[in-house]
C-alpha cells in the first residue's frame, strides 16, 4: 500500500484501531466516549509509571545488592 | 493451488478417510497419494480432494472476542439510556400496562438485534432492481439515523458484479431466445395452478418434469415440490417417525433440522464430515438400541448434504456409503448446492465420487441454485416416491409448482443434458469448474483464509472481526462488487465470513476485476491471515493449461 504522506499512514492506523476494537460500528459520540476513556486510562498508566518506576527500580537494585554484593564486604571487615 | 510433494503428478489419488481424521480438523494438511477406498464401480477416482480449514493466528480470535465484548458493553449502555428515558426506543416495546408481565424483548436474540444488527444492517437486504445475473443493479439507499430507517435516493447503482447469487450455471438470464419455451407454456397453462398436486393441480408438465429429473439423476423415479425448504421440512416427517434414529451432520441446514424435529425421531449429531464420529454413533445405536427399552431402532437415517453452503466443504460420500452398508442404515443426501454445480456432467456429488446413485436411498435437491427456478425434488426408488406422493404434507397440502417455473427447470435440465441439441450445457459446466478453480487458486495465492473443497463453487473467505465484516461489505460495494457477508448467529461467533458464489456466467475479466479489488480491500483492512507458504504465480499458469478433471 502506498501512502502519500505520513498523515495518510496515521489515518490508516486509526482505521485499523477502529476495526480491531470493533468501534467502527458505533456512532460518533460513542466512539468519542470510548476514545476518551481509553486515552485517560493510558495517561494514568503512563503517569503512574513515571512517578513510581524509578523508585521501585532503585529499591529493587538495593535489595539484590544487599543479598549478593553485601556478603564479601562484611567478612572482609570482620577479618580486618 | 498447492502442489503435492511429488510435484510431477498433478492429479492425486484420494486419501483413506480414517487417516485424514486423525490429524484433526484444524490446520492445513495435504493428503499424500494413496488409493481411495473402492466404492461404487471400484475405479479409483483420480481427483484432487483437498479440504482445508486453516486456523487463524491467536491474536485474531482475541481481537474478535474483544470487539464483540466492547460492542456488547455499549449495547448495555444504550439499553440503560433507553430504559431511563434519555433516548427514544425505535424498536417494538411492551405497552405501559404490560410492564409487569413476562418480558418479551429481553432475551439475547432481541438484545443482539437491537444493539448489534441494527447498527450495521445496511449491508443486508439490499434491494435489487434487475435480474440476479453476473452483474446486476442495486437501488441506492441512505440512512439518516444510523440504519433505523432507510430512504431511497432514487438513483440505482448499475452493473455491480454479483458474487452472492446462487447462479452457478448462469440460468438466471433474460435472453428472449432461451426463454421462448417458458413464454409458450405460460400461454398454454397460465401462471398459477390454483390447487394442490393431489387435488386437481397435477399438470402434464409436472409429469414431464419428474420423468426428466429421474433420467437426469439416473434413478427410478422422482417427485417435485413447489418450495425447496418445504421439501426437506415436510418430507422428513413422512419418512421417519417416533422410534427412528436420525444421525445428522453438525452443519446441516435449518430445513433438515426442522424436518428432523418435526418428525419426532431421536436426533443425534455427529461432527462435521467426521467418519470416526459417525461410526461410533452407528455402533452405539446398533448395540444399545432405543434409550430406555433397548429395542432395536425402527430405522436409522443418516442426513448429510452434498455441499455445505457455509463452509464450502463436500461430503465424504464413498465413506458414508460404506458405513451405511456395513451398519444397514439409510442415507438422505441433500444436494441443494451440489446438483448441477459439481461433477463432470453436472449430476452432483454422486458423479463427483463415481458412486452408483442407487446406493443413496433418498436423493433430495433444489432447483433454486443451479437451475434458476424455485422448488425441490426427492428422487429414489419407485416405492419410495409413490409412498411420498400419498403421505407427504407438501404433496397433499401445498400448492403445486407453477407452470413457467416448471418449464424453466425443464429447459435448464435439457440444456445441461444436451437434449436441446447444443453444447451450451456442457460448456457452462466446464466454465463453472474452470472459474471455481481459478478463483480459489488466486485467493489462496493472495493469502486469504478460505474454507472448503477445491471443487466447490461456494468460497467462504474468513473475516473474523465484526468491524472488518462490515467494513468489507461497504468497501466492496463502493468498488461496485456485491458480496454476501455472514456473521453470528449463522456462523460460529469467531468465524464471520464473506461467502462468494462463483457462476458460469462470470467471465475471466469479471473475476479478475473482483480479485483485483479483493486484493486492495484485503490490504486496506489487513485480511490476509493465511500462514501457509504460497505457491509462486508460475505454477498457477501451468495449472490452467491442464484439462479439467473430467
Amino acid at each position: 500500500m502506498n501512502f502519500k504522506n505520513f498523515r495518510e499512514y496515521l489515518s490508516w492506523l486509526y482505521f485499523q484501531y477502529l476495526l480491531i476494537t470493533g468501534i467502527y460500528v458505533l456512532e460518533p459520540w460513542e466512539k468519542s466516549i470510548f476514545n476518551s476513556v481509553l486515552f485517560s486510562a493510558i495517561a494514568m498508566v503512563v503517569y503512574t509509571s513515571y512517578v513510581f518506576i524509578p523508585i521501585h527500580m532503585r529499591l529493587a537494585l538495593e535489595f539484590f545488592h544487599e543479598i549478593f554484593g553485601g556478603q564479601p564486604e562484611s567478612t572482609m571487615t570482620l577479618m580486618n | 493451488m498447492a502442489r503435492s510433494t511429488n510435484g510431477d503428478s498433478l492429479k492425486q489419488l484420494n486419501h483413506n478417510g480414517l487417516k485424514w481424521d486423525d490429524s484433526g480438523k484444524n490446520g492445513y494438511h495435504k493428503k499424500p497419494a494413496e488409493q481411495k477406498h473402492g466404492a461404487g464401480n471400484g475405479v479409483a477416482s483420480r481427483q484432487n480432494k483437498q479440504e482445508s480449514f486453516e486456523q487463524a493466528p491467536m491474536y485474531v480470535a482475541v481481537c474478535t472476542y474483544m470487539g464483540f465484548g466492547i460492542v456488547t458493553l455499549f449495547g448495555y449502555f444504550r439499553d440503560f439510556l433507553r430504559a431511563v428515558g434519555l433516548e427514544k426506543c425505535n424498536l417494538a416495546q411492551e405497552r405501559e400496562e404490560q410492564k409487569d408481565f413476562v418480558p418479551l424483548y429481553q432475551d439475547f436474540e432481541n438484545f443482539y438485534t437491537r444493539n448489534l444488527y441494527m447498527r450495521v444492517r445496511d449491508n443486508w437486504n439490499r434491494p435489487i432492481c434487475s435480474l440476479p445475473g453476473p452483474v446486476f443493479d442495486l437501488m441506492e439507499r441512505v440512512s439518516d439515523d444510523y440504519n433505523w430507517t432507510f430512504r431511497f435516493t432514487g438513483r440505482t447503482i448499475p452493473n455491480v458484479i454479483n458474487m452472492g447469487s446462487y447462479n452457478y450455471l448462469g440460468f438466471a438470464e433474460n435472453n428472449a431466445d432461451f426463454l421462448k419455451t417458458v413464454a409458450d407454456k405460460v400461454q398454454q397453462y397460465g401462471a398459477g395452478v390454483c390447487s394442490t398436486r393431489q387435488e386437481i393441480g397435477n399438470l402434464s408438465i409436472h409429469e414431464e418434469l419428474e420423468q426428466l429429473v429421474a433420467n437426469f439423476l439416473g434413478v427410478e423415479s422422482a417427485m417435485t415440490f413447489g418450495m425447496g425448504f418445504a421439501t426437506n421440512s415436510m418430507n422428513i416427517p413422512a419418512l421417519v417417525g417416533k422410534g427412528c434414529l436420525i444421525l445428522s451432520d453438525e452443519l446441516n441446514h435449518t430445513s433438515l433440522i426442522l424436518g428432523a424435529r418435526l418428525s419426532g425421531a431421536t436426533i443425534r449429531v455427529f461432527k462435521h464430515n467426521n467418519m470416526h464420529s459417525l461410526e461410533k454413533m452407528l455402533k452405539e445405536a446398533i448395540c444399545c438400541g432405543q434409550p430406555r427399552t433397548h429395542r432395536a431402532w425402527r430405522k436409522i437415517l443418516i442426513m448429510v448434504e452434498g455441499i455445505y453452503s457455509m463452509e464450502g466443504s463436500v461430503v465424504r460420500l464413498p465413506e458414508v456409503i460404506a458405513l451405511k452398508k456395513k451398519y444397514k442404515a439409510h442415507l438422505y443426501l441433500d444436494e441443494a448446492h451440489s446438483i448441477g454445480a459439481v461433477g463432470a456432467t453436472g449430476r452432483g456429488v454422486t458423479e463427483l465420487f463415481n458412486v452408483n446413485p442407487a446406493d443413496v436411498d433418498v436423493m433430495m435437491g433444489t432447483f433454486t441454485k443451479s437451475f434458476g427456478a424455485s422448488g425441490g425434488y426427492i428422487a429414489g426408488k419407485k416405492e419410495l416416491v409413490d409412498y411420498l406422493r400419498c403421505h407427504s404434507h407438501s404433496a397433499v397440502y401445498a400448492s403445486a409448482m407453477s407452470p413457467p417455473v416448471t418449464e424453466q427447470i425443464i429447459r435448464a435440465i435439457k440444456c445441461i443434458m444436451g437434449k436441446d441439441g447444443t453444447t451450451e450445457g456442457i460448456r457452462r459446466i466446464r466454465q463453472l469448474a474452470e472459474n471455481t478453480r481459478y478463483f480459489r487458486a488466486r485467493l489462496k495465492e493472495m493469502g486469504f483464509i478460505i474454507y472448503g473443497n477445491d471443487d466447490s463453487p461456494v468460497v467462504p473467505v474468513l473475516l473474523y472481526m465484526p468491524g472488518k465484516v462490515v467494513a468489507f461489505a461497504r468497501e466492496m460495494l463502493q468498488r461496485k462488487i456485491g458480496v454476501v457477508v455472514v456473521g453470528f448467529p449463522a456462523t460460529p461467533i469467531t468465524e464471520a465470513r464473506a461467502r462468494f458464489c462463483v457462476s458460469a456466467a462470470h467471465t475471466r475479466a469479471m473475476l479478475n476485476q473482483v480479485l483485483h479489488h479483493l486484493n486492495e480491500v484485503g490490504d486496506l483492512l489487513c485480511l490476509k491471515f493465511s500462514r501457509r507458504k504460497r505457491p509462486s504465480s508460475c505454477s498457477l499458469s501451468e495449472e490452467t493449461d491442464v484439462g479439467l478433471d473430467s
